[in-house]
Protein backbone atom coordinates (compact mmCIF):
# COMPACT_ATOMS: atom_id res chain seq x y z
CA UNK A 1 0.00 0.00 0.00
CA UNK A 2 1.18 3.51 -0.80
CA UNK A 3 1.72 5.76 2.23
CA UNK A 4 0.87 9.41 1.72
CA UNK A 5 1.38 11.84 4.57
CA UNK A 6 -0.99 14.77 4.12
CA UNK A 7 -0.93 16.16 7.64
CA UNK A 8 2.16 18.35 7.58
CA UNK A 9 0.35 20.94 9.69
CA UNK A 10 0.48 18.50 12.59
CA UNK A 11 4.19 17.79 12.17
CA UNK A 12 6.94 16.96 9.70
CA UNK A 13 9.80 14.43 9.73
CA UNK A 14 13.19 15.63 10.96
CA UNK A 15 15.69 16.10 8.11
CA UNK A 16 18.77 13.87 8.26
CA UNK A 17 21.03 16.96 8.39
CA UNK A 18 19.00 18.16 11.36
CA UNK A 19 19.17 14.82 13.13
CA UNK A 20 22.94 14.60 12.58
CA UNK A 21 23.42 18.08 14.01
CA UNK A 22 21.42 17.14 17.10
CA UNK A 23 23.15 13.86 17.96
CA UNK A 24 26.31 15.16 19.67
CA UNK A 25 24.17 17.27 22.01
CA UNK A 26 22.63 14.16 23.55
CA UNK A 27 25.98 12.54 24.33
CA UNK A 28 29.36 14.31 24.37
CA UNK A 29 28.02 17.89 24.34
CA UNK A 30 25.54 17.25 27.13
CA UNK A 31 26.36 20.32 29.20
CA UNK A 32 23.89 22.73 30.70
CA UNK A 33 24.19 26.12 29.01
CA UNK A 34 23.93 27.82 32.41
CA UNK A 35 27.18 26.17 33.59
CA UNK A 36 30.34 28.22 33.55
CA UNK A 37 32.79 25.46 32.59
CA UNK A 38 33.79 24.11 29.18
CA UNK A 39 30.75 21.84 28.92
CA UNK A 40 28.39 24.70 29.52
CA UNK A 41 30.21 27.22 27.36
CA UNK A 42 30.34 24.90 24.37
CA UNK A 43 26.59 24.43 24.50
CA UNK A 44 26.01 28.14 25.03
CA UNK A 45 27.81 28.74 21.78
CA UNK A 46 25.57 26.25 19.99
CA UNK A 47 22.49 28.04 21.30
CA UNK A 48 23.82 31.30 19.93
CA UNK A 49 24.23 29.79 16.49
CA UNK A 50 20.68 28.44 16.64
CA UNK A 51 19.41 31.87 17.68
CA UNK A 52 21.13 33.40 14.66
CA UNK A 53 19.57 30.79 12.37
CA UNK A 54 16.09 31.44 13.79
CA UNK A 55 16.60 35.21 13.54
CA UNK A 56 17.61 34.86 9.89
CA UNK A 57 14.45 32.92 9.03
CA UNK A 58 12.23 35.79 10.14
CA UNK A 59 14.65 38.62 9.29
CA UNK A 60 15.07 39.70 12.89
CA UNK A 61 17.84 42.21 13.47
CA UNK A 62 19.64 40.40 16.24
CA UNK A 63 19.72 36.91 17.74
CA UNK A 64 19.19 38.54 21.11
CA UNK A 65 15.56 39.00 20.15
CA UNK A 66 15.03 35.22 19.95
CA UNK A 67 13.75 33.21 22.94
CA UNK A 68 13.45 29.46 23.09
CA UNK A 69 10.42 27.80 24.62
CA UNK A 70 9.14 24.23 24.52
CA UNK A 71 6.73 24.62 21.60
CA UNK A 72 4.35 26.91 19.74
CA UNK A 73 1.77 26.72 22.49
CA UNK A 74 4.19 27.90 25.14
CA UNK A 75 5.38 30.70 22.86
CA UNK A 76 1.78 31.88 22.43
CA UNK A 77 1.14 31.67 26.18
CA UNK A 78 4.29 33.67 26.88
CA UNK A 79 3.44 36.26 24.23
CA UNK A 80 -0.10 36.83 25.47
CA UNK A 81 0.27 36.47 29.24
CA UNK A 82 3.81 37.85 29.34
CA UNK A 83 2.82 41.08 27.60
CA UNK A 84 -0.49 41.36 29.47
CA UNK A 85 1.15 41.04 32.89
CA UNK A 86 4.02 43.38 31.96
CA UNK A 87 1.59 46.11 30.90
CA UNK A 88 -1.09 45.60 33.52
CA UNK A 89 -0.85 49.18 34.71
CA UNK A 90 -1.17 50.60 31.22
CA UNK A 91 -4.40 48.79 30.48
CA UNK A 92 -6.17 45.47 30.59
CA UNK A 93 -7.57 45.10 27.12
CA UNK A 94 -6.51 42.71 24.35
CA UNK A 95 -7.54 42.34 20.73
CA UNK A 96 -7.41 39.00 18.90
CA UNK A 97 -9.07 37.59 15.81
CA UNK A 98 -11.86 35.06 16.19
CA UNK A 99 -9.84 32.37 14.42
CA UNK A 100 -6.64 32.33 16.44
CA UNK A 101 -5.11 29.03 17.53
CA UNK A 102 -6.50 27.60 20.80
CA UNK A 103 -3.18 28.46 22.53
CA UNK A 104 -3.98 32.14 21.91
CA UNK A 105 -7.74 31.97 22.50
CA UNK A 106 -7.42 30.03 25.74
CA UNK A 107 -4.60 32.21 27.06
CA UNK A 108 -6.94 35.15 26.53
CA UNK A 109 -9.82 33.32 28.25
CA UNK A 110 -7.50 32.67 31.20
CA UNK A 111 -6.76 36.38 31.45
CA UNK A 112 -10.43 37.29 31.12
CA UNK A 113 -11.10 35.36 34.30
CA UNK A 114 -8.57 37.65 35.99
CA UNK A 115 -10.15 40.91 34.94
CA UNK A 116 -8.77 41.52 31.46
CA UNK A 117 -11.19 42.16 28.62
CA UNK A 118 -10.74 41.10 25.05
CA UNK A 119 -12.26 42.05 21.73
CA UNK A 120 -12.44 39.24 19.19
CA UNK A 121 -12.34 40.62 15.68
CA UNK A 122 -14.68 38.62 13.47
CA UNK A 123 -13.60 37.14 10.16
CA UNK A 124 -15.41 36.90 6.82
CA UNK A 125 -16.45 33.66 5.11
CA UNK A 126 -12.91 33.07 3.87
CA UNK A 127 -11.38 33.76 7.26
CA UNK A 128 -9.99 37.27 6.62
CA UNK A 129 -10.20 39.97 9.27
CA UNK A 130 -11.47 43.40 8.25
CA UNK A 131 -8.77 46.00 8.95
CA UNK A 132 -11.38 48.64 9.80
CA UNK A 133 -12.77 46.28 12.47
CA UNK A 134 -9.28 45.75 13.82
CA UNK A 135 -8.70 49.49 14.06
CA UNK A 136 -12.05 50.01 15.74
CA UNK A 137 -11.32 47.30 18.30
CA UNK A 138 -8.18 49.00 19.61
CA UNK A 139 -8.76 51.28 22.62
CA UNK A 140 -6.40 53.36 24.77
CA UNK A 141 -6.41 50.42 27.22
CA UNK A 142 -5.29 47.89 24.60
CA UNK A 143 -1.90 46.41 25.46
CA UNK A 144 -1.63 43.79 22.72
CA UNK A 145 -3.09 42.80 19.36
CA UNK A 146 -2.70 39.11 18.44
CA UNK A 147 -3.15 37.95 14.87
CA UNK A 148 -2.06 34.81 13.05
CA UNK A 149 -0.09 35.09 9.80
CA UNK A 150 -1.71 31.98 8.35
CA UNK A 151 -4.73 30.20 9.74
CA UNK A 152 -3.91 26.74 11.08
CA UNK A 153 -7.20 25.33 9.85
CA UNK A 154 -8.22 26.96 6.57
CA UNK A 155 -4.91 28.45 5.35
CA UNK A 156 -6.04 32.10 5.15
CA UNK A 157 -3.13 34.55 4.89
CA UNK A 158 -4.00 37.61 7.00
CA UNK A 159 -3.06 41.16 5.99
CA UNK A 160 -0.40 41.31 8.71
CA UNK A 161 1.61 44.15 7.17
CA UNK A 162 -1.46 46.39 7.12
CA UNK A 163 -2.38 45.28 10.63
CA UNK A 164 1.17 46.15 11.69
CA UNK A 165 0.79 49.67 10.31
CA UNK A 166 -2.45 50.21 12.22
CA UNK A 167 -0.87 48.94 15.43
CA UNK A 168 2.20 51.12 14.96
CA UNK A 169 0.03 54.15 14.35
CA UNK A 170 -2.00 53.50 17.49
CA UNK A 171 1.05 52.52 19.53
CA UNK A 172 -0.01 48.96 20.40
CA UNK A 173 2.36 46.00 20.04
CA UNK A 174 1.36 43.34 17.51
CA UNK A 175 1.97 39.65 18.13
CA UNK A 176 1.93 37.52 14.97
CA UNK A 177 1.52 33.75 15.35
CA UNK A 178 3.56 32.31 12.47
CA UNK A 179 3.23 28.66 13.43
CA UNK A 180 1.42 27.73 10.22
CA UNK A 181 3.58 29.86 7.93
CA UNK A 182 7.20 29.78 9.15
CA UNK A 183 9.40 27.85 6.76
CA UNK A 184 6.76 28.04 4.01
CA UNK A 185 6.15 31.73 3.45
CA UNK A 186 8.65 34.60 3.73
CA UNK A 187 8.49 36.33 7.10
CA UNK A 188 10.04 39.70 7.85
CA UNK A 189 9.32 40.95 11.35
CA UNK A 190 10.10 44.54 10.39
CA UNK A 191 7.84 44.44 7.37
CA UNK A 192 5.12 42.92 9.55
CA UNK A 193 5.63 45.65 12.12
CA UNK A 194 5.54 42.84 14.67
CA UNK A 195 6.67 43.27 18.26
CA UNK A 196 6.37 39.50 18.81
CA UNK A 197 6.40 36.52 16.47
CA UNK A 198 6.19 32.83 17.34
CA UNK A 199 6.84 29.65 15.39
CA UNK A 200 7.77 25.98 15.79
CA UNK A 201 10.57 24.21 13.94
CA UNK A 202 8.74 20.86 13.89
CA UNK A 203 6.44 22.36 11.27
CA UNK A 204 9.37 22.71 8.84
CA UNK A 205 11.38 19.51 9.30
CA UNK A 206 12.89 20.34 12.67
CA UNK A 207 12.33 18.43 15.93
CA UNK A 208 9.50 18.72 18.42
CA UNK A 209 10.25 20.12 21.85
CA UNK A 210 11.35 23.59 20.84
CA UNK A 211 9.34 26.71 20.14
CA UNK A 212 10.57 30.15 19.22
CA UNK A 213 9.41 33.55 20.36
CA UNK A 214 10.82 36.65 18.73
CA UNK A 215 10.48 39.77 20.83
CA UNK A 216 11.40 43.21 19.63
CA UNK A 217 13.56 44.91 22.27
CA UNK A 218 10.99 47.62 22.79
CA UNK A 219 8.18 45.23 23.74
CA UNK A 220 7.78 44.69 27.47
CA UNK A 221 7.26 41.13 28.58
CA UNK A 222 7.52 39.22 31.87
CA UNK A 223 8.23 35.56 32.44
CA UNK A 224 5.34 33.22 33.14
CA UNK A 225 7.66 30.42 34.29
CA UNK A 226 9.71 31.00 37.40
CA UNK A 227 12.80 29.43 38.86
CA UNK A 228 15.71 30.46 36.68
CA UNK A 229 17.29 33.22 34.64
CA UNK A 230 17.49 31.37 31.34
CA UNK A 231 16.57 33.26 28.16
CA UNK A 232 17.38 36.60 29.72
CA UNK A 233 15.02 35.87 32.60
CA UNK A 234 12.04 35.60 30.27
CA UNK A 235 11.75 31.84 30.26
CA UNK A 236 13.03 29.86 33.23
CA UNK A 237 13.95 26.23 32.71
CA UNK A 238 16.85 24.28 31.24
CA UNK A 239 16.94 24.63 27.48
CA UNK A 240 16.17 21.60 25.29
CA UNK A 241 19.58 21.91 23.68
CA UNK A 242 19.45 19.12 21.04
CA UNK A 243 16.04 20.31 19.81
CA UNK A 244 17.18 23.94 19.70
CA UNK A 245 20.29 23.02 17.72
CA UNK A 246 18.22 20.88 15.34
CA UNK A 247 15.59 23.59 15.02
CA UNK A 248 18.27 26.10 14.07
CA UNK A 249 19.58 23.86 11.29
CA UNK A 250 16.01 23.24 10.09
CA UNK A 251 15.45 27.02 9.97
CA UNK A 252 18.62 27.57 7.97
CA UNK A 253 17.64 24.91 5.42
CA UNK A 254 14.04 26.13 5.30
CA UNK A 255 15.19 29.65 4.46
CA UNK A 256 17.37 28.34 1.63
CA UNK A 257 14.74 25.96 0.26
CA UNK A 258 11.69 28.13 0.87
CA UNK A 259 11.09 29.17 -2.77
CA UNK A 260 11.44 25.58 -4.02
CA UNK A 261 9.25 24.14 -1.25
CA UNK A 262 6.52 26.71 -1.81
CA UNK A 263 6.51 26.22 -5.58
CA UNK A 264 6.40 22.44 -5.21
CA UNK A 265 3.56 22.38 -2.70
CA UNK A 266 1.62 25.06 -4.59
CA UNK A 267 1.67 22.89 -7.73
CA UNK A 268 0.53 19.84 -5.75
CA UNK A 269 -2.14 21.86 -3.99
CA UNK A 270 -3.59 22.83 -7.36
CA UNK A 271 -3.37 19.27 -8.69
CA UNK A 272 -5.07 17.89 -5.59
CA UNK A 273 -7.94 20.37 -5.52
CA UNK A 274 -8.47 20.18 -9.31
CA UNK A 275 -8.55 16.39 -9.06
CA UNK A 276 -10.92 16.27 -6.10
CA UNK A 277 -13.40 18.77 -7.46
CA UNK A 278 -13.63 17.01 -10.83
CA UNK A 279 -13.93 13.52 -9.32
CA UNK A 280 -16.31 14.26 -6.46
CA UNK A 281 -19.69 16.02 -6.64
CA UNK A 282 -20.81 18.17 -3.69
CA UNK A 283 -17.34 18.93 -2.34
CA UNK A 284 -16.15 22.41 -1.47
CA UNK A 285 -12.99 24.16 -0.43
CA UNK A 286 -13.18 26.19 2.79
CA UNK A 287 -11.06 29.31 3.05
CA UNK A 288 -9.63 31.35 0.16
CA UNK A 289 -8.96 29.87 -3.29
CA UNK A 290 -5.36 28.69 -3.74
CA UNK A 291 -3.27 31.75 -4.63
CA UNK A 292 -1.97 34.82 -2.82
CA UNK A 293 -4.68 34.62 -0.12
CA UNK A 294 -3.99 31.05 0.92
CA UNK A 295 -0.92 29.15 2.07
CA UNK A 296 0.44 26.74 -0.55
CA UNK A 297 0.33 23.71 1.75
CA UNK A 298 -3.28 23.61 2.95
CA UNK A 299 -6.59 22.34 1.60
CA UNK A 300 -9.60 22.39 3.92
CA UNK A 301 -12.45 20.44 2.39
CA UNK A 302 -16.08 19.79 3.11
CA UNK A 303 -17.68 16.80 1.46
CA UNK A 304 -21.41 16.86 1.78
CA UNK A 305 -23.70 14.13 3.19
CA UNK A 306 -20.90 12.29 5.00
CA UNK A 307 -19.07 12.80 8.28
CA UNK A 308 -15.35 13.57 8.68
CA UNK A 309 -14.14 10.92 11.11
CA UNK A 310 -15.26 8.11 8.82
CA UNK A 311 -13.41 9.79 5.94
CA UNK A 312 -10.29 10.18 8.08
CA UNK A 313 -10.35 6.53 9.23
CA UNK A 314 -10.85 5.17 5.73
CA UNK A 315 -8.07 7.42 4.41
CA UNK A 316 -5.82 6.10 7.15
CA UNK A 317 -6.69 2.47 6.37
CA UNK A 318 -5.68 3.28 2.78
CA UNK A 319 -2.35 4.77 3.82
CA UNK A 320 -3.36 8.43 3.62
CA UNK A 321 -2.87 10.55 6.75
CA UNK A 322 -5.25 13.53 7.00
CA UNK A 323 -6.94 15.62 9.73
CA UNK A 324 -10.55 16.69 10.34
CA UNK A 325 -12.38 19.48 12.12
CA UNK A 326 -15.60 17.47 12.48
CA UNK A 327 -17.19 17.42 15.92
CA UNK A 328 -16.95 13.62 16.01
CA UNK A 329 -13.15 13.89 15.86
CA UNK A 330 -12.82 16.32 18.76
CA UNK A 331 -12.95 15.24 22.36
CA UNK A 332 -15.34 18.07 23.13
CA UNK A 333 -17.72 17.01 20.31
CA UNK A 334 -17.59 20.52 18.92
CA UNK A 335 -16.71 21.46 15.37
CA UNK A 336 -13.49 23.40 14.83
CA UNK A 337 -13.99 26.95 16.12
CA UNK A 338 -12.50 28.27 12.88
CA UNK A 339 -15.19 26.56 10.81
CA UNK A 340 -17.75 28.03 13.19
CA UNK A 341 -16.24 31.52 12.88
CA UNK A 342 -16.42 31.52 9.06
CA UNK A 343 -20.09 30.61 9.38
CA UNK A 344 -19.77 27.21 7.76
CA UNK A 345 -23.02 25.24 7.79
CA UNK A 346 -22.94 22.49 10.44
CA UNK A 347 -23.51 19.81 7.82
CA UNK A 348 -20.41 20.94 5.95
CA UNK A 349 -18.36 21.27 9.12
CA UNK A 350 -19.24 17.65 9.95
CA UNK A 351 -17.88 16.54 6.58
CA UNK A 352 -14.59 18.35 7.07
CA UNK A 353 -11.16 17.02 6.07
CA UNK A 354 -7.88 18.93 6.16
CA UNK A 355 -5.06 17.89 3.84
CA UNK A 356 -1.69 19.60 4.27
CA UNK A 357 1.16 19.10 1.86
CA UNK A 358 4.90 18.81 2.34
CA UNK A 359 8.06 18.94 0.28
CA UNK A 360 8.28 15.16 -0.12
CA UNK A 361 4.77 14.62 -1.51
CA UNK A 362 4.78 13.65 -5.18
CA UNK A 363 2.35 13.92 -8.08
CA UNK A 364 1.81 10.16 -7.82
CA UNK A 365 0.84 10.65 -4.14
CA UNK A 366 -1.71 13.24 -5.18
CA UNK A 367 -3.20 11.10 -7.93
CA UNK A 368 -3.49 8.16 -5.55
CA UNK A 369 -5.16 10.42 -2.98
CA UNK A 370 -7.70 11.77 -5.47
CA UNK A 371 -8.58 8.30 -6.69
CA UNK A 372 -8.78 6.79 -3.19
CA UNK A 373 -10.67 9.68 -1.66
CA UNK A 374 -13.30 9.53 -4.43
CA UNK A 375 -13.86 5.84 -3.58
CA UNK A 376 -14.10 6.60 0.13
CA UNK A 377 -16.70 9.29 -0.50
CA UNK A 378 -18.76 6.89 -2.61
CA UNK A 379 -18.55 4.20 0.07
CA UNK A 380 -19.60 6.54 2.89
CA UNK A 381 -22.37 8.15 0.85
CA UNK A 382 -23.69 4.65 0.20
CA UNK A 383 -24.03 4.28 3.98
CA UNK A 384 -25.42 7.74 4.63
CA UNK A 385 -29.14 8.35 5.17
CA UNK A 386 -28.51 11.95 4.14
CA UNK A 387 -27.28 11.04 0.67
CA UNK A 388 -30.39 8.95 0.21
CA UNK A 389 -32.67 11.69 1.47
CA UNK A 390 -30.95 14.17 -0.81
CA UNK A 391 -31.62 11.91 -3.82
CA UNK A 392 -35.27 11.73 -2.75
CA UNK A 393 -35.56 15.51 -2.37
CA UNK A 394 -36.19 15.36 1.38
CA UNK A 395 -33.10 17.42 2.19
CA UNK A 396 -31.20 19.84 0.00
CA UNK A 397 -27.53 20.35 -0.75
CA UNK A 398 -25.80 23.33 0.84
CA UNK A 399 -23.03 23.38 -1.76
CA UNK A 400 -25.28 23.25 -4.83
CA UNK A 401 -28.88 23.80 -3.73
CA UNK A 402 -31.60 22.32 -5.93
CA UNK A 403 -34.40 24.19 -4.20
CA UNK A 404 -36.03 20.90 -3.15
CA UNK A 405 -36.28 19.72 0.43
CA UNK A 406 -35.31 21.21 3.78
CA UNK A 407 -31.82 21.98 4.97
CA UNK A 408 -29.68 19.29 6.54
CA UNK A 409 -29.44 21.31 9.75
CA UNK A 410 -33.22 21.59 9.94
CA UNK A 411 -33.53 17.87 9.34
CA UNK A 412 -30.88 17.06 11.96
CA UNK A 413 -32.67 19.29 14.46
CA UNK A 414 -36.00 17.61 13.63
CA UNK A 415 -34.72 14.10 14.22
CA UNK A 416 -32.60 14.88 17.25
CA UNK A 417 -35.14 17.24 18.79
CA UNK A 418 -32.37 19.79 19.30
CA UNK A 419 -30.47 22.21 17.10
CA UNK A 420 -26.96 21.08 16.20
CA UNK A 421 -24.17 23.40 17.29
CA UNK B 1 5.30 1.47 8.96
CA UNK B 2 5.04 -2.24 9.58
CA UNK B 3 2.43 -2.29 12.33
CA UNK B 4 -1.02 -0.84 11.94
CA UNK B 5 -2.26 1.20 14.83
CA UNK B 6 -5.96 1.85 15.06
CA UNK B 7 -8.12 4.38 16.80
CA UNK B 8 -10.59 1.69 17.92
CA UNK B 9 -10.24 -1.95 18.92
CA UNK B 10 -10.17 -4.59 16.14
CA UNK B 11 -13.87 -5.49 16.51
CA UNK B 12 -14.98 -1.87 16.13
CA UNK B 13 -12.63 -1.38 13.18
CA UNK B 14 -13.90 -4.56 11.55
CA UNK B 15 -17.53 -3.45 11.85
CA UNK B 16 -16.62 0.01 10.60
CA UNK B 17 -14.70 -1.31 7.59
CA UNK B 18 -17.18 -4.08 6.75
CA UNK B 19 -20.49 -3.07 8.24
CA UNK B 20 -23.21 -5.72 8.48
CA UNK B 21 -26.79 -5.00 7.43
CA UNK B 22 -26.04 -1.71 5.77
CA UNK B 23 -28.86 -0.41 3.64
CA UNK B 24 -32.62 0.09 3.63
CA UNK B 25 -35.50 -2.37 3.71
CA UNK B 26 -37.80 -1.33 0.89
CA UNK B 27 -41.09 -2.55 2.43
CA UNK B 28 -40.00 -2.04 6.02
CA UNK B 29 -42.51 -2.56 8.82
CA UNK B 30 -40.89 0.05 11.00
CA UNK B 31 -38.39 2.85 10.33
CA UNK B 32 -36.65 5.03 12.91
CA UNK B 33 -34.38 7.97 12.24
CA UNK B 34 -32.71 9.80 15.12
CA UNK B 35 -30.01 12.40 15.58
CA UNK B 36 -27.33 12.77 18.23
CA UNK B 37 -27.77 16.07 20.01
CA UNK B 38 -24.12 15.92 21.12
CA UNK B 39 -22.45 15.88 17.73
CA UNK B 40 -25.24 16.30 15.17
CA UNK B 41 -25.00 12.88 13.57
CA UNK B 42 -27.89 10.84 12.21
CA UNK B 43 -28.82 7.17 12.23
CA UNK B 44 -31.67 5.34 10.56
CA UNK B 45 -32.76 1.77 11.23
CA UNK B 46 -35.44 -0.11 9.30
CA UNK B 47 -37.03 -3.37 10.45
CA UNK B 48 -38.88 -6.24 8.89
CA UNK B 49 -41.11 -7.96 11.43
CA UNK B 50 -42.53 -11.43 11.04
CA UNK B 51 -44.58 -13.34 13.65
CA UNK B 52 -43.72 -10.81 16.32
CA UNK B 53 -40.02 -11.18 15.72
CA UNK B 54 -37.42 -9.03 14.01
CA UNK B 55 -36.79 -10.87 10.77
CA UNK B 56 -34.44 -8.29 9.30
CA UNK B 57 -32.77 -5.05 10.36
CA UNK B 58 -30.84 -2.58 8.25
CA UNK B 59 -29.12 0.71 8.98
CA UNK B 60 -27.88 3.85 7.35
CA UNK B 61 -25.61 6.15 9.34
CA UNK B 62 -24.20 9.64 8.94
CA UNK B 63 -21.65 9.59 11.72
CA UNK B 64 -18.28 8.61 13.06
CA UNK B 65 -16.56 5.23 12.98
CA UNK B 66 -18.10 4.26 16.33
CA UNK B 67 -21.56 5.19 15.13
CA UNK B 68 -21.22 3.06 11.99
CA UNK B 69 -19.80 0.14 13.98
CA UNK B 70 -22.55 0.54 16.62
CA UNK B 71 -25.30 0.44 14.03
CA UNK B 72 -23.73 -2.58 12.37
CA UNK B 73 -23.50 -4.41 15.70
CA UNK B 74 -26.93 -3.34 16.94
CA UNK B 75 -28.66 -4.62 13.80
CA UNK B 76 -26.77 -7.92 14.14
CA UNK B 77 -27.77 -8.32 17.77
CA UNK B 78 -31.48 -7.63 17.44
CA UNK B 79 -32.26 -9.91 14.54
CA UNK B 80 -34.43 -12.79 15.76
CA UNK B 81 -35.58 -11.01 18.90
CA UNK B 82 -39.25 -10.50 19.75
CA UNK B 83 -40.59 -6.97 19.84
CA UNK B 84 -40.74 -7.01 23.62
CA UNK B 85 -37.17 -8.22 23.87
CA UNK B 86 -36.06 -5.57 21.42
CA UNK B 87 -37.91 -2.89 23.41
CA UNK B 88 -35.58 -3.43 26.34
CA UNK B 89 -32.45 -3.40 24.17
CA UNK B 90 -29.74 -1.23 25.66
CA UNK B 91 -26.71 0.47 24.18
CA UNK B 92 -24.57 -1.31 26.77
CA UNK B 93 -25.13 -4.52 24.84
CA UNK B 94 -23.65 -2.89 21.75
CA UNK B 95 -20.70 -1.52 23.71
CA UNK B 96 -20.01 -4.95 25.25
CA UNK B 97 -20.35 -6.79 21.95
CA UNK B 98 -17.94 -4.33 20.35
CA UNK B 99 -15.44 -4.95 23.14
CA UNK B 100 -15.75 -1.40 24.43
CA UNK B 101 -15.84 2.13 23.00
CA UNK B 102 -13.84 5.19 24.10
CA UNK B 103 -15.81 7.14 26.77
CA UNK B 104 -16.46 10.07 24.43
CA UNK B 105 -17.98 7.63 21.91
CA UNK B 106 -20.54 5.97 24.14
CA UNK B 107 -23.22 8.34 22.85
CA UNK B 108 -22.75 6.84 19.38
CA UNK B 109 -24.02 3.49 20.72
CA UNK B 110 -26.91 5.30 22.40
CA UNK B 111 -27.82 6.58 18.95
CA UNK B 112 -28.14 2.95 17.79
CA UNK B 113 -30.41 2.12 20.73
CA UNK B 114 -32.56 5.17 20.01
CA UNK B 115 -32.81 4.45 16.29
CA UNK B 116 -33.90 0.89 17.02
CA UNK B 117 -36.51 2.04 19.52
CA UNK B 118 -37.78 4.68 17.12
CA UNK B 119 -38.19 1.97 14.49
CA UNK B 120 -40.06 -0.26 16.96
CA UNK B 121 -42.32 2.63 17.98
CA UNK B 122 -43.04 3.29 14.33
CA UNK B 123 -44.06 -0.34 13.96
CA UNK B 124 -46.21 -0.29 17.08
CA UNK B 125 -47.88 2.92 15.90
CA UNK B 126 -48.88 1.14 12.71
CA UNK B 127 -50.22 -1.76 14.77
CA UNK B 128 -52.39 -0.26 17.50
CA UNK B 129 -53.44 -3.76 18.64
CA UNK B 130 -49.83 -4.29 19.81
CA UNK B 131 -49.77 -1.00 21.66
CA UNK B 132 -52.79 -2.19 23.65
CA UNK B 133 -51.07 -5.48 24.40
CA UNK B 134 -47.96 -3.66 25.45
CA UNK B 135 -49.85 -1.42 27.88
CA UNK B 136 -51.62 -4.43 29.35
CA UNK B 137 -48.29 -6.18 29.86
CA UNK B 138 -46.75 -3.12 31.45
CA UNK B 139 -49.74 -2.96 33.78
CA UNK B 140 -49.06 -6.55 34.80
CA UNK B 141 -45.37 -5.99 35.44
CA UNK B 142 -46.11 -2.78 37.31
S1 LIG C 1 -21.74 9.86 15.97
FE1 LIG C 1 -20.68 11.76 16.24
S2 LIG C 1 -19.16 11.14 17.60
FE2 LIG C 1 -20.02 9.25 17.04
Amino acid sequence: MRHVFLDHQSSTPVLSEVFDAMKPFFTEAFGNPSSLHQHGLRVRDALKTARQQMAALIHAESEEEIFFTSDGTESANLAIKGVAYANERKGKHLVVSATEHPSVIQSVEFLEKQGWTCTRVKVDREGFIDLADLRAAITPQTVLVALHHVNHDIGTIQPVREAGKICAELGVPLYVDCDASAGWLPIDVKEFGAALVSFSPHRFYGPKGVGVLYRNRKARIVSILHGGIQEGGRRAGTENVPAIVGGGVAAEIALKELPARSAHTAALQKRLWDGLKTQIPYIQLNGPVPGPGRICTNLNLSTEFIEGEGQLLLCDMNGIAVASGSSCVSKSLKISHVLGAIGLDHALAQGNIIMSLGKDNTEADIDYTVETFAKIVTKLRGMSPMWDEFQKGIIDSVIAPTGRGKSFSQHAADVSGKAAH
Amino acid sequence: MSDTYTLYNPTVMEHFMNPRNMGDIQDADGVGEVGAAACGDIMKISLKIKDGKIADARFKTFGCGSAIASSSMATELIKGRTIDEAMSFSNQEVVDALGGLPPVKIHCSVLAEEALKAALEDYVKKHPELAGKKTAEQAVTA
